[in-house]
């Protein structure tokens, strides 16, 4: 029997790993090990027709070429989608025959991760974006070993004091203030719950970031905070949703990718939802009245400018409301939106302006 | 704070949640005691349960019909279980490991699938709550035990019967023969292959409903690896049951019911960190473990290829 219980305890402790991915990560990694990872670490082209004319060798030359290595889907609803989408953006923008990008999803295991890194960097992408904090320390190995290339992380501050990485963050409290003063305006009970994920980095600044605005409108209200300790565990996430409704919530947020089985819920007890990271109202468009969505192309565009005219690193951007990095999406549909897009409006200028600061705990 | 939680409210709200949330646990948990029981450790649960909560989630989207949902997922969970048979009782193959294997199969061609398929997170209008006349208007234990949808309350029918096929019929008699003494089943005329054969395709049938009573009737979205570790859970739920249905249905409750009141603890801003309270299900459950281990030891078979002597 006793080796029965080592085996459970074993197998209970790799669910837990498993699930929690308890990994110093500082913003969603999708908890996502596949055995495709090897694989998916060669580039893989994406459906953008980036295939060159062979005869271009001059306009070859001159495209922009663009590698990304992200934790999780590049359909999350969330944080990696939000790169995808910020990339491309900027090559309808550029148009494909200047700027193409190649990306490896679901690169959990940060070993494999670090294989894509080298691989693209020697590749000779012009930048190699590694989109999540805990590739930093692959990074800071790897990036000396090519000087030729740019490399860019985030969400974080650091860029090692290498000349040729940029670093990249977003500052969630901004969005997550906003959300907060709409979703106290329109709370009927004062009771708001909040969905997240494990209590750190970007999900934990969006909370407060949430909690403060809340209380800036009405300081008795009550804000019921619930970490899973998962970023994949849907069904405890939509557990956690019911249990704050029926704690008496009318209004919910959450971050991360596992909120996708809480804002059925919310739709499900007609209860109103605040979404982060990507636009989350094609999921539920009767409830979700906003989202604030990550718009990384105007960090991205700004690097990209650097690196052409030789700057390959060195420097660290945030992306915010007021430089456009961040975007509270309304919806348009939502037919309670009226009675809070002028407060939200006003709280958004206040924002950019800095005459409203963001108290954190 | 505390004494919140002895509210009527949080108590119906703690079991209402243990209930659901055990469902899934139970579907799988079931059908990997008849493989152990049989002699098969099956570690590819998880797998079979994300291509079961695929399958089932896409074709509810695309046909609307739940039930034939249910259907497919039972049908590709009990492919999978074909496959683990083959490789397990025809090529002898190291279970652990190729369970293993069918695990990450699973969980690749679920992502694959979803990709090519659905390209972005969907919703779908999944199986309803159904309130049982009468029983449901029982205050309290109506809301915790008779208004929640079919695929639940298929989870609980399931212990019982179940515990009927295991102990009562003869093919229970076969199957705990095969994993206790395949040798001497086989001398005795029952025919070790296709029992184990039987009883891991029913293993896996019943993962595929597992996944498709999150994907289709509690949750009601498909998302990558959204089983997030349930699978790994239903396996060491069968250990923690003793390979009794009923200890199963006591390990799952337990294990849901300190997980939905972690969650109660934190929205009712007891001061216990997330960390530690997103522990409490693991922790309590290795604790009950450890304290009531019983003299009950596993199928003597379990794990052991079967191979005939001439």
């Amino acid at each position: 029997m006793k080796k029965f219980a080592w085996f459970l305890t074993l197998m209970l402790v790799f669910t837990l790993v498993l699930s929690a991915c308890g990994t110093p990560a500082t913003e969603p990694p999708a908890p996502e090990p596949t055995q495709e990872a090897p694989t998916e670490a060669q580039p893989e082209p994406t459906e953008a027709p980036a295939t060159e004319a062979p005869t271009a060798t001059e306009a070859a030359a001159e495209t922009f070429r663009v590698a990304v290595v992200m934790p999780s889907a590049i359909n999350d609803l969330a944080f990696s989608q939000s790169m995808y989408d910020a990339l491309t953006r900027i090559q309808e923008e550029m148009g494909a025959e200047n700027f193409e990008f190649v990306y490896s999803e679901n690169m959990f295991v940060v070993d494999d991760a670090a294989a894509a890194i080298r691989d693209y960097a020697s590749q000779g992408f012009n930048l190699v974006i590694a989109h999540g904090s805990q590739y930093g320390s692959s990074l800071q190995e790897i990036a000396p070993d090519f000087p030729e290339t740019s490399f860019a992380w985030g969400t974080t501050v650091d860029t090692f004091g290498l000349e040729n990485v940029f670093a990249y963050e977003a500052a969630s409290q901004e969005g997550g203030f906003a959300n907060g003063v709409m979703a106290a305006t329109l709370s009927k009970s004062n009771v708001i719950g909040v969905v997240g994920p494990i209590e750190t980095g970007d999900a934990k600044l969006y909370v407060d970031g949430f909690k403060a605005g809340v209380l800036s409108v009405k300081p008795d209200a009550q804000v019921n905070v619930n970490y899973i300790g998962s970023f994949s565990d849907v069904a405890l996430a939509s557990e956690a949703a019911t249990t704050h409704i029926s704690a008496g919530a009318d209004v919910l947020t959450g971050t991360a990718q596992m909120v996708v089985g809480a804002i059925g819920k919310a739709e499900e007890n007609d209860v109103l939802w605040f979404g982060t990271q990507s636009n989350q109202t094609s999921l539920a468009p009767s409830i979700v009245v906003a989202s604030q969505v990550y718009h990384w192309e105007g960090i991205l565009n700004e690097m990209i400018a650097l690196i052409k005219s030789g700057t390959l690193g060195g420097q660290s951007f945030v992306a915010n409301l007021e430089n456009g990095g961040e975007v509270i999406e309304f919806n348009p549909d939502s037919v309670v939106l009226e009675n809070a897009q002028t407060l939200a409006e006003t709280t958004i200028e206040g924002i950019k302006d800095g005459s409203i600061t963001i108290p954190l705990p | 704070m505390i004494s919140d939680l002895l509210s009527t409210t949080v108590l119906i709200g703690i079991l209402a949640s243990g209930i659901r949330l055990a469902t899934p646990y139970l579907y799988a948990a079931i059908g990997e005691t008849f493989g152990q029981r049989s002699g098969v450790l099956n570690l590819g649960v998880e797998g079979q349960m994300l291509v079961g909560a695929f399958a089932a989630f896409y074709v509810a989207f695309t046909t609307g019909n739940l039930w034939l949902g249910v259907l497919v997922a039972m049908l590709v969970g009990a492919l999978m279980g074909l496959a683990m048979a083959y490789v397990t009782v025809n090529l002898h193959a190291e279970q652990g490991i190729s369970g293993i294997g069918f695990y990450l199969f699973g969980l690749g061609m679920s992502e694959l699938l979803f990709k090519r398929l659905l390209g972005t997170v969907e919703t779908v209008k999944g199986f309803p709550k159904i309130h049982i006349p009468w029983l449901s208007d029982i205050p309290g234990i109506g809301e915790i035990f008779f208004s929640q949808n079919l695929l639940v309350y298929g989870a609980y029918l399931l212990v019982p019967i179940a515990w009927f096929v295991l102990n009562k019929t003869t093919l229970g008699l076969k199957i705990r023969s095969v994993g206790e003494n395949p040798d001497a089943a086989d001398s005795l005329g029952v025919n070790v292959g296709r029992i184990r054969y039987f009883t891991i395709i029913l293993g896996g049938t019943l993962s595929g409903v597992a996944g498709a009573s999150l994907s289709i009737a509690l949750l009601n979205v498909f998302q990558q690896n959204m089983t997030s570790g349930q699978g790994f859970i239903a396996v060491a739920l069968v250990y923690f049951g003793a390979w009794r249905p009923i200890g199963v249905l006591g390990g799952a409750l337990l294990f849901s019911m300190i997980n939905s009141l972690q969650l109660w603890i934190q929205v009712l801003g007891i001061p216990v960190p997330s960390d530690i309270a997103v522990m409490m299900p693991y922790v309590v459950t290795i604790l009950v473990l450890v304290a009531t281990v019983s003299r009950v030891r596993a199928p003597a078979a379990l794990t052991k290829p079967f191979e005939r002597e001439n």
